[in-house]
């Protein structure tokens, strides 16, 4: 009799997940097996892909063959492309981290009241489109700028600083926008995180340096780390905030990809170049759910 | 029930087939149409004009090609116009034989991409060239010298539209190559060579000149003649630089799409805009000319005198419409602007 309840209660666990198995097979493995597809297609005329095979677009990815010499090298501009993208992305992980770790630890510290408040005060961000709040950001520091007429105004500077359109820019704008992601994680692993032990190592004579690196980092580590891939990962996918900030001068990868589904013409490119991106992306999960693992039998 | 359902469903879609007759796609770039010219058109021919926005040429040939988008009219540049109809994208409506084509200015009836205007109309037509403000810099301004060469004052505060095919053009031209889509690698190496060694200067390869030109943010700008009016008008230091060396002239003209459904509509309004009056309102709105002949009486008065929209006659001759290159050269072209960018 069990049996027959558990199996009904297996298949209607499917049917119940059925509509979101069904829109994750087409909406996310559909596009991804097109995106596969088109990488080993030759380039159209104009636009779009001829059905011819070819790994042509693979080797681009890498190599190039120079446009007047014909000798082969490898591609430094796509690497260096690639290699901005990911500094970059780290920077801005190591950012929010640094600016997220004291508020995430001030929110968890307030009365249980409060924290609602603050917490709800974070995702105010998320109610405006990214691209509004990447404009907001640039009517702060552009050259006529609210900052530069602030500094000017109060007499700490001469002449107005010129922040807009370096990696400087950008790193502002994404670790702007990304901060919500790393606080929220971490919030919620402070959260759990018993202030008693604290209270103890100090009774046994530990330092605040000792207290945060051996009491509270491992505990609030699994956040640390969910915090980081969520700041990373569209970090390095990163479109409107390198094209807004950093005013198209140097591209990151999503830009570069953009490039070659448009003004390039070079659809399988830029295809191939998407996989490398989710290859890079999945690299990193690895590395999250590895060290996730490992902390939890830590624990 | 459900039968009832369905059968009133086929009757609504019967419904909105038949009322389509009153009805008009148009797609075109974004902030591009006079919405007092569609309401003008919707009230003469009782007619509901739908627009929808694009950013490229190629975004739009891309869902033009794919089908299934219900437009009725298209916008694409000269150098697209060709290749929309060698796809057989288009429908041969003959504007030549319509009742205002007498309105056309004989320059831009017998043009490369549609020789003799069978299939489009002229919407409007410009040049990119080099925005500057005069009171940062004061020399010859009708030279590209002004991005790919650029005078110590400016250096440092110059914009680069990201257009590459622009770009492409002015620094061929600026080596010494008559044609955009040269093959001469020689002259290609060339233009690298002056775009690498430029780019030290440039402050940004972005858009929205028009506001950061006239605010003084960027003191000089590869931009389009409209665009730099508009920044003129806002502030008189910003002028319009025709450079001598050779600069990109484009005219985006309206098609309808083989697969229009509303063919009787779209012929009408492409009529419709070979009139003076009808002209003048379109560029009155983006300050572009038209290439209607007697708009010029319907356009406010600052457009008639302005430098942006009359060039000296000296450098008009400088201005070359560019055509989409060949997928071989558009490859140079991407890795040189690659490695611009990387």
């Amino acid at each position: 009799m069990s049996t027959s309840l558990e199996k009904q209660r297996a298949r209607d666990g499917w049917l119940l997940s059925a509509p979101a198995l069904v829109l994750l097979v087409f909406a996310a493995a559909g596009p991804l097996l097109i995106v596969a597809t088109y990488a080993f297609l030759t380039p159209g005329d104009y636009s779009g892909v001829v059905w011819d095979f070819t790994l042509k677009a693979w080797f681009q990815v890498l190599f190039e063959r120079d446009i007047f010499d014909d000798s082969i090298s490898m591609a430094d501009a796509h690497l260096s492309i690639f290699w901005r993208s990911i500094r970059l992305s780290l920077l801005t992980t190591i950012l929010t981290f640094l600016f997220g770790l004291p508020t995430a630890w001030f929110i968890a510290t307030r009365p249980a009241k409060q924290r609602a408040a603050w917490l709800f005060l974070i995702t105010i961000p998320f109610w405006t489109n990214l691209l509004i709040r990447t404009f907001a950001i640039m009517e702060v520091i552009r050259y006529d700028g609210l900052l530069n007429k602030a500094l000017l105004g109060i007499g700490l500077i001469e002449t107005p600083l010129r922040i807009m359109y370096t990696d400087t820019a950008v790193l502002i704008g994404m670790t702007y926008v990304y901060l919500p992601l790393m606080v929220l994680p971490m919030f919620a692993a402070i959260d759990r995180l018993d202030i008693r032990l604290i209270e103890a190592s100090y009774d046994l004579y530990a330092t605040r340096l000792k207290v945060l690196t051996k009491i509270i980092l491992p505990i609030v580590r699994p956040g640390i780390i969910a915090g980081s891939i969520l700041v990373f990962v569209p970090s390095i996918g990163a479109y409107v905030t390198p094209r807004v900030l950093g005013g198209g001068k140097k591209m990151m990868v999503g830009n570069f990809i953009e490039l070659q589904f448009g003004a390039g013409r070079n659809w399988p490119l830029g295809a191939a170049l998407s996989l490398i991106l989710l290859l890079i992306v999945s690299v990193a999960l690895i590395f999250y759910v590895r060290v996730s693992t490992r902390s939890d039998s830590d624990g | 029930m459900k039968k009832t359902l369905i059968l009133s469903a086929v009757a609504a879609l019967i419904a909105g087939a038949a009322h389509a007759e009153g009805e008009l796609n148009i797609y075109n770039w974004g902030n591009y149409t006079n919405p007092d010219l569609i309401k003008k058109f919707e009230e003469a021919y009782d007619v509901k004009v739908t627009i929808t926005d694009y950013d490229s040429n190629t975004t739009a040939l891309t869902k033009v090609e794919a089908g299934g988008h219900g437009f009725d009219i298209v916008v694409p540049s000269n150098g697209y116009v060709k290749i929309f109809i060698d796809k057989g994208l288009l429908l041969e409506t003959r504007p030549d034989q319509m009742e205002n084509f007498k309105n056309m200015d004989p320059t831009w009836v017998n043009v490369g991409w549609d020789m003799g205007r069978h299939y489009t109309v002229p919407w409007q037509w410009g040049s990119t060239g080099v925005a500057v403000n005069t009171s940062t810099y004061s020399g010859d301004i009708n030279t590209s010298a002004i991005f790919l060469d650029p005078p110590a004052e400016l250096a440092g505060k110059i914009n680069v539209v990201p257009e590459m095919a622009d770009v492409m053009a002015m620094a061929i031209y600026y080596v010494g190559g008559t044609d955009s889509c040269t093959e001469d690698k020689e002259i290609l190496k060339k233009a690298r060579d002056v775009l690498v060694a430029a780019k030290p200067s440039w402050l940004s390869m972005d858009y929205g000149t028009t506001d950061k030109l006239s605010s003084g943010e960027w003191v000089a700008s590869v931009n389009w003649n409209g665009s730099t009016f508009r920044a003129r008008l806002a502030n008189p230091t910003v002028q319009y630089g025709y450079p001598v060396e050779g600069y990109p002239l484009w005219m985006d003209s309206v098609a309808v799409l083989a697969d229009a459904k509303n063919v009787e509509n779209a012929k009408l309004f492409q009529n419709f805009i070979m009139d003076p009056e009808n002209a003048a309102m379109i560029s009155a709105f983006a300050r572009y000319s038209n290439g209607i002949m007697g708009s010029d009486a319907f356009m406010p008065a600052d457009m008639k005198t302005a430098p942006e929209i009359n060039p000296p006659a000296e450098l008009a001759a400088a201005g070359k419409f560019a055509e989409a290159c060949p997928k071989a050269v558009q490859d140079i072209h991407t890795a040189i602007w690659t490695e611009l960018q990387k």
